[in-house]
């Protein structure tokens, strides 16, 4: 009799273990991934877009909160998820872009084409920040509040209807 | 105007291949229940047809490539005008829809090849392998048709071009990469096919381990070629010079090799002393089910990887519930049946037997380990736990003490003998392996720098103790017979498979104890005519230039490689700019060699000019993927041994469940 339950026992580890990744199918792996909220943004030295010689860090996200967005020139979203971002650097929100694995003139060309909403972006060429970010997909954004703390992670394009649902995440750890 | 039609001629192979294996799936395996000849020989037929309609149908996919027909969707995410043709040709399993293909054109060749070469099996034990083979294949079939159809049209409004194959994947490693995994993962679905036959029958004997066994090995080959293929790929390709990142996708690859070695030894013990039955038909079932829980974890996206690249939670469902019927059936089968089996052949606790228990606990040890670290997070997450990441550390701070006791142990195993070993002769035949093993162990470090490192120290040790065992034992071997000659020409191929797969093993070992410990790397900024050094080499960047490629534009750099003066290689590494999906690549510079590598990967251009660059030395590297391609040669060889091609005659004999003949192996 023991042995005949000892042979079920596969069986019910297997319907545990079902169970478990059952539920995984309905949660987020993105979610998941974020271990940074509640944690500080990673520390970072990189240039700037705008200024070669420039040299900033994680102190940039110091003392006011912002709203830390992750594009480049080759990503088709990016272009698309822009009217968005100027809607919200317009309803007061200090935009940082980092521009993710690209070349300095492109971005720049990016911009001029598609539109400014950021104050300062980070230069981040071989993708060292975003690793660090844990990005696997382009565009994603980040809110860092005034301590630098992550406090919301957005995974994909900021579509038009959820402007709404990502000011109210700013005005919420404000 | 015909080849306007090939997607729908390969729509409509599809479908008719699901027909076949519906029919392959229950009136072969309701046959045999029944005894009912002719249908099972249903069986044969239905495999044979699937296998060809599957291979029309996945002609059709591979023809729509080559003929740029971008109205196809699957095509005109996956393909490019300006694509070399030899990319379009593998293009077809660059993403989700096309690879769920092969694998099931993969697995249809599987059957294939069982109807071809297990003539000398009985017709019930056919009918009913084959039968298994067709559940699994009508569940991807039916998987295929309703979520992933790759044939699904863009009409009206095709798009002029494709958006292109991502640049990591135009690559030659990825040419052969993920045929080989596949070959492994589904070759594993034969031996399952065979343990589950045995639990319906209730027979599990001598005679049935000699028919799973060639199977089984093969797979394992296919599996183990097609990790060390990933690996290099990562290596080359990535530009970090990694080549392990224990990423979800890679550990599951790793865990049905880990339980395939697990059941490889198992089978031997079942096969020569026909104990240990129930736990190699569990085995053969967990490690298929570790192949489908792998294939689950890739394409539902329950888990985040760099490869994962086909999130859809419905197909995502749709594959739990293909594992949940497949796994959850046969281990109730297993829990049914199982009972049945039972020996009773005793051995002493110093013996091949005990020895080769205690290779199967630690290799199930592994697995486990390896399987908590990829789903701990989804666990904890599913119970409100917590969001967490499980990285390196914690694979590493349990694997390698695992590797290190696995290792000690596969000395011991091979010089001893089945039932019963006396320690004293075990200990007297080996001291002298150990001793001089610990001594070569202990100098290695100095020699190599001069300085003491006990990781390095200890990983030899490992590796050199199952090395040099196996010369004592073949020493032993060789010794009494008339002449050396004669001596080797005794030993079987199962013999020399096993040498040669643990110094596969062993091989590896000092490949992944050299790169981690002696690795050297260095970012520096280099503009034309200035230098750098590392580990005794002189790095001149002498040239910068650009090229167009077909589908992409190049920066190039020319770096020179000095030692001492003398020239060693020139250096090309590129930074490429894929047209169309405007993706920018790195493509490394590889100077490869037995004991190093020279790697030189292109970061940025700088304001001035000059360009920043990542340079490395890799010793050993190469021993990593050496060991491989031995320990998969060793999975042929130990199956290709007389014993395992007698005719149907002499197989049927062979139905005792006791220990058959005294074979040395």
């Amino acid at each position: 009799m023991i042995r005949r339950l000892l042979l079920l026992l596969p069986f019910l580890v297997f319907v545990g273990l079902a169970f478990f990744l059952y539920r995984g199918l309905s949660l987020d792996p993105s979610a998941r991934e974020s271990a940074l909220w509640g944690q500080e943004f990673p520390s970072f030295t990189l240039s700037t877009l705008e200024e070669p010689g420039a040299e900033v860090d994680e102190s940039l996200l110091r003392g006011r909160m912002s709203l830390v967005n992750v594009w480049a020139s080759w990503c088709p979203t990016c272009k698309e998820e822009m009217p968005q971002l100027l809607a919200l650097s317009e309803r007061g929100v200090q935009m940082v872009g980092i521009n993710y694995k690209d070349a300095r003139d492109l971005g720049r060309q990016f911009l001029e084409e598609f539109g400014k909403p950021f104050e300062v972006n980070i230069f981040d060429p071989a993708g060292d920040l975003g690793f660090e970010l844990g990005v696997y997909g382009v565009p994603e954004t980040f809110l860092v509040d005034a301590n630098g703390i992550v406090r919301y992670k957005h995974v994909g394009y900021i579509t038009p209807a959820q402007v709404d649902e990502v000011m109210a995440e700013v005005e919420k750890w404000h | 105007m015909l080849t306007l039609t090939i997607p729908e001629v390969g729509l409509f192979a599809l479908l008719i291949a699901l027909c076949l294996s519906l029919l392959q799936a229950t009136v072969p395996l309701l046959g045999a229940a029944t005894r009912r000849p002719l249908w099972m020989a249903f069986a044969e037929p239905m495999a044979w047809g699937q296998f060809v309609f599957l291979l029309v149908s996945y002609a059709s996919l591979t023809a729509s490539f080559l003929l740029d027909d971008f109205s196809v969707d699957y095509v005109a995410r996956n393909s490019n005008s300006m694509l070399p043709w030899y990319y379009k040709f593998t293009a077809v399993w660059g993403s989700h829809e096309g690879s769920v293909l092969l694998w099931s054109l993969i697995l249809s060749g599987w059957g294939f090849a069982v109807s071809l070469f297990s003539r000398q099996l009985p017709r019930d034990m056919l009918a009913r392998v084959l039968g298994v083979l067709g559940v699994v294949s009508a569940g991807f079939l039916l998987f295929i048709v309703v979520t992933s159809s790759p044939f699904d049209r863009l009409l009206p409004g095709m798009p002029a071009d494709g958006a292109d194959l991502n640049p990591l994947l135009q690559d030659v490693g990825l040419i052969i990469h993920p045929p080989m995994l596949y070959m492994g993962y589904v070759g594993f679905s034969v031996v399952f096919a065979f343990a589950i036959a045995a639990l319906i029958e209730g027979r599990l004997d001598a005679a049935w381990t000699r028919w799973v066994r060639p199977w089984t090995n093969i797979a394992w080959a296919f599996l183990t070629l097609g990790i060390a293929l990933g690996s290099w790929w990562a290596y080359y390709e990535l530009g970090w010079g990694g080549w392990w990142f224990w990423d979800p996708v890679e550990n599951a690859s790793l865990l049905p090799w880990l339980s395939g070695t697990a059941l490889i030894h198992s089978l031997a013990v079942t096969e020569k002393r026909g104990t240990f039955k129930s736990w190699t038909a569990l085995l053969a079932i967990f490690t298929f089910s570790l192949s489908l829980l792998g294939t689950f974890l890739v394409r539902s996206g329950v888990l985040t990887s760099v490869h994962a690249f086909a999130n859809d939670p419905s197909r995502g469902l749709f594959i739990l519930a293909l594992l949940g019927i497949t796994v959850g059936v046969s281990l109730l089968i297993f829990a049914l049946r199982a009972p049945r089996m039972s020996a009773n052949a005793g051995f002493s606790w110093l013996s091949r037997d005990a020895l080769l228990l205690i290779n199967n606990i630690l290799l199930v040890i592994m697995t486990i380990t390896v399987l908590m670290g990829t789903l701990y997070p989804l666990i904890l997450d599913a119970l409100g736990l917590g969001k967490v990441s499980i990285g390196a550390p914690y694979f590493n701070s349990l694997f390698v003490p695992l590797t290190v006791m696995l290792c000690a142990f596969m000395g011991l195993g091979p010089v001893s003998r089945w039932k019963q070993m006396p320690g004293r002769e075990l200990f007297r035949r080996l001291l002298g392996a150990g001793l001089a093993a610990l001594a070569i162990a202990i100098s290695i470090p100095f020699l190599y720098n001069g300085q003491w490192n006990v990781a390095v120290a200890l990983g030899m040790v490992a590796a050199l103790w199952v090395v040099l065992a196996l010369v004592r034992d073949l020493f032993d071997k060789v010794r009494n017979a008339s002449s050396a000659l004669s001596g080797l020409r005794k030993l079987t191929p199962s013999y020399w498979g096993m040498v040669v797969g643990h110094v596969g093993l062993a091989v590896t070992i000092v490949g992944v104890v050299m790169v981690s410990n002696y690795a050297m790397e260095r970012n520096v900024r280099l503009d034309i005519g200035e230098q750098v050094n590392l580990g005794g080499y002189d790095f001149t960047l002498t040239e910068l230039g650009e090229r167009r490629g077909p589908n992409f534009l190049a920066d190039t750099a020319t770096i020179e490689v000095a030692r001492e003066g003398r020239i060693v290689t020139t250096l090309y590494p590129e930074k490429r700019l894929y047209i169309a999906r405007g993706q920018p690549m790195t493509d490394v510079a590889l100077h490869p060699g037995l004991l190093r590598d020279l790697y030189v990967a292109m970061g940025e251009e700088l304001d001035d000019g000059s360009w920043a660059m990542r340079i490395q030395v890799k010793p050993f590297i190469r021993w990593l993927w050496l060991g491989a391609l031995l320990m998969a040669f060793g999975g042929v060889l130990a199956v290709a041994d007389r014993r395992y091609r007698r005719r149907r005659a002499v197989a049927a004999n062979g139905e005792s469940t006791g220990p058959t003949r005294e074979v040395r192996a």
